[in-house]
């Protein structure tokens, strides 16, 4: 693990082994590059196209810097052994994709009762089952948010290119340290398999977060309560003696289980979704182009973002003043943003690799004068530029007819 | 009440108070075990700081967690394994120890049983096996006997039993054993045995669930059970002299297998050494 007080020297391995420079490489690469920069030093997973070439860069990469790889024997393990690693302190990750994800999803809900700092990389294929295995898409957007059973908060990062792959995978650590929460990286199998120019940064560049410990043995006894009044109890590790109790059970503020008091499940479970809410400004983070003045807006994640760019900025040419917005941070979901956008504009557009998805969440943020409308493509493959101007124009073309009565 | 206890009870030391008194149904099998295991811990000195317990959903599960005071992990239903590999990967020196039901470690678990086997990742597994899923109410489990009457093989079981612990041996474990809450002493043995061998451990421990098992099959009280146990327990050696049909119903009791070979975490920790060398990380245990 880049171990705290380990840093000098594993900087000075990540420069050895990756300097700093231009690199040519897939998505996949990028989120397993960026893993190691982030300080992740455990990785159990289980192979499913198009997610394994995390995996098989994790096998390859992690031992040079005394990183542990496991192969696990499913999906369901992966996760489990992830979670167990995290609490002897290990910065953990597992990826996956469709039917993998599905298989994680029961142990997602423990990590997020239980706090538990990871990452869980979902490169999306078509589905439903097993679908078109190889084939990129965007339907697990709701499945990262209520994949688990239950009340709880959750947070899920979408990465747009190959490069944002690699500092999306940082981010997506930092914020499961500082909040102690798993973190989804909604990847999806086009740009994981695309391959692109990335920088490589100077490991000095990237700015690492460590989870909180606790700062003595009184702070210890509360693995699970308020200790510091930001919600974010510090993390009694594993092995140090503090003899800590994990449940996945509803729990006191001390570990031990109380599943009768219904204040005390009440108090828990309003406490996670409190942390989140409090800290929203520095987990949400979202891309703007040409919103200033725009008529239409686009709204749009993922790999879908960038042919909305190349439609928007083509639009722009023919003098249709559109903008365009990408969520970053798709869970907690920006919408508060982009209520105050609608404000202003005549129509959104929601480009997807779905059947309609993120557009529901836009739709509830957005005065039902304004129209919200999907643009969907399936099939496993992706939105063209054009596809997506042509939905453009025809909103112009609408618009000017609605101004014209 | 929970105080009482605690100063009556020598191994009470090893308890977390606060979680007092256990759950268990008088008479459960579960008390035998968890005691079992606390004097295990007790004779072989260990520090329960030097320990971590790993259980997952059941009765059994909550043996050691929350009962055992030390760092425990109380997962999902069939997960412990699991969970209790990244545990053992992240703190290879210390003692790593799954206690669960027969129901969470051969049923939903089963799979993750083999694989930590095969891999011999140093883990010693407490296997409470009551015949029986007693946690959701007496339902027929991958270990009860054929014939036998459960809450959903009300008329009968027309399925067969799995032999954990012969399984468990042939899918590579260094160490595997079988008593009944009867033995207590052997089981003693057994346990620590398990946690002073290197590699996957396995100890089933036959134990009874008068509540849900016994009581639809005959034997109403902990004492019947217990008498089953002994009536029909055979030692290995014996065991190796008789027909199979001599063995129909019985339970066979001792060490299964005790080997040495090559251990998971320490593997993989050679590897990383060699591979971190290669690639000009220092020796991380030159200073
Ligand atoms: C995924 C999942 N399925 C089912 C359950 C319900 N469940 C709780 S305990 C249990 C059976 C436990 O049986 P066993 O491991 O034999 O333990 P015992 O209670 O007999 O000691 C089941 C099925 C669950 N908690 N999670
Ligand atoms: S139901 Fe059976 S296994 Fe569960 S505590 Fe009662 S006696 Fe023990």
């Amino acid at each position: 693990m880049i171990f705290r007080g380990d840093e000098p020297e594993q900087i000075g391995l990540l420069k050895k082994l990756y300097p700093k420079g231009n690199y040519f490489m897939q998505g996949d690469e990028a989120i397993a590059y960026g893993a190691l920069f982030a300080g992740c030093r455990f990785y159990a997973g289980y192979p499913i196209t198009p997610a394994s070439e995390i995996a098989e860069t994790m096998a390859r990469e992690l031992p040079k810097v005394r990183g542990y790889y496991i192969q696990m024997e499913d999906e369901i393990a992966s996760i489990a052994a992830v979670i167990g690693a995290s609490w002897t302190g290990f910065k953990s990750m597992t990826a996956t994709s469709g039917p993998g994800f599905s298989l994680m999803q029961e142990n997602l809900g423990y990590a997020v009762f239980t706090e538990t700092p990871l990452v869980l990389v979902d490169v999306q294929r078509s589905g439903p089952s097993t679908g078109q295995a190889t084939k990129g898409a965007q339907g697990d957007f709701f499945q990262a948010r209520w994949g688990t059973h239950g009340d709880h908060p959750i947070i899920a990062i979408s990465p747009t290119s190959v490069e944002d792959s690699f500092w999306e995978t940082i981010r997506a650590f930092n914020l499961s340290e500082k909040f102690r929460i798993p973190v989804v990286l909604l990847a999806d199998g086009i740009i994981g398999h695309t391959r692109e120019q990335i920088r490589i940064p100077d490991p000095e560049e990237v700015e690492i977060v460590y989870r909180k410990l606790p700062a003595n043995e009184e702070e210890s006894k509360y693995p699970f309560g308020d200790v510091h009044g930001d919600l974010v109890p510090p993390m009694p590790l594993f092995g140090n003696g503090y003899f800590t109790h994990v449940t996945g059970s509803t729990h006191k503020e001390s570990g031990l289980r109380d599943v009768y008091t219904p204040e005390v499940h009440d108090r828990l479970v309003r406490r996670l979704h409190k942390k989140l809410e409090v800290h929203e400004s520095e987990i949400q983070k979202w891309e703007e182009y040409y919103t200033e003045d725009a008529d239409i807006l686009l709204v749009s994640w993922g790999v879908s973002a960038r042919p909305s760019l190349g439609a928007v900025i083509e639009a722009r040419k023919r003098g249709i003043k559109v903008g365009l917005f990408v969520p970053k941070t798709v869970h907690p979901f920006p919408g508060r943003r982009i209520r105050e956008l609608s404000k202003n504009v005549q129509t959104i557009l929601v480009p997807e690799m779905n059947l309609g998805q993120m557009v529901l969440e836009v739709q509830r943020f957005v005065r039902e004068e304004v129209p919200v409308i999907g643009v969907n493509k399936i099939g496993g493959v992706p939105l063209t530029m054009e596809e997506i101007l042509k939905e453009i124009e025809s909103s112009a073309e609408r618009s000017r007819h609605r101004s014209a009565d | 009440m929970a105080k009482e206890i605690y100063t009556k009870y020598k191994m009470a030391k090893y308890l977390r108070k606060e979680a007092l008194p256990t759950a268990l149904c008088p008479g459960c099998g579960g008390g035998t075990v968890l005691n079992a295991f606390a004097n295990a811990i007790d004779q072989l000195k260990i520090d329960p700081r030097d320990l971590v317990v790993v259980s997952g959903i059941g009765c059994s599960a909550w043996i050691a967690s929350p009962y055992f005071l030390a760092d425990t992990l109380h997962t999902t239903h069939g997960r412990a394994i699991a969970y209790a590999t990244g545990v053992k990967v992240g703190l290879p020196d210390k003692k790593v120890v799954v206690i669960s039901g027969d129901g969470d470690l051969a049923g939903i678990g089963g799979n993750h049983l083999l694989h930590a086997a095969r891999r011999n990742i140093d883990i010693t597994v407490i296997l409470v096996n009551n015949f029986i899923y007693g946690m959701t109410g007496g339902q027929v489990a991958p270990t009860t006997p054929f014939g036998a009457v459960t809450t959903t093989t009300p008329y009968r079981n027309v399925e067969h039993p799995l032999k954990i612990a012969e399984t468990v041996a042939s899918a590579g474990a260094s160490y595997v054993a079988r008593w009944t809450t009867f033995h207590v002493y052997q089981l003693i043995e057994s346990i620590k045995k398990a946690l002073t061998v290197k590699g996957f451990s396995l100890v089933e421990a036959i134990s009874q669930c008068p509540v849900q098992f016994g009581r639809r099959n005959r034997m109403k009280t902990p004492a019947e059970m217990l008498r089953w146990f002994q009536k029909n327990s055979v030692p290995i050696s014996k065991a190796k002299t008789l027909s199979p049909e001599e063995l129909e119903g019985k339970i066979i009791v001792g060490e299964l297998v005790n080997r040495e070979k090559p251990e998971f975490t320490e593997e993989l920790n050679f590897l990383i050494e060699e591979v971190a060398k290669q690639y000009g990380l220092g020796d991380k245990n030159a200073d």
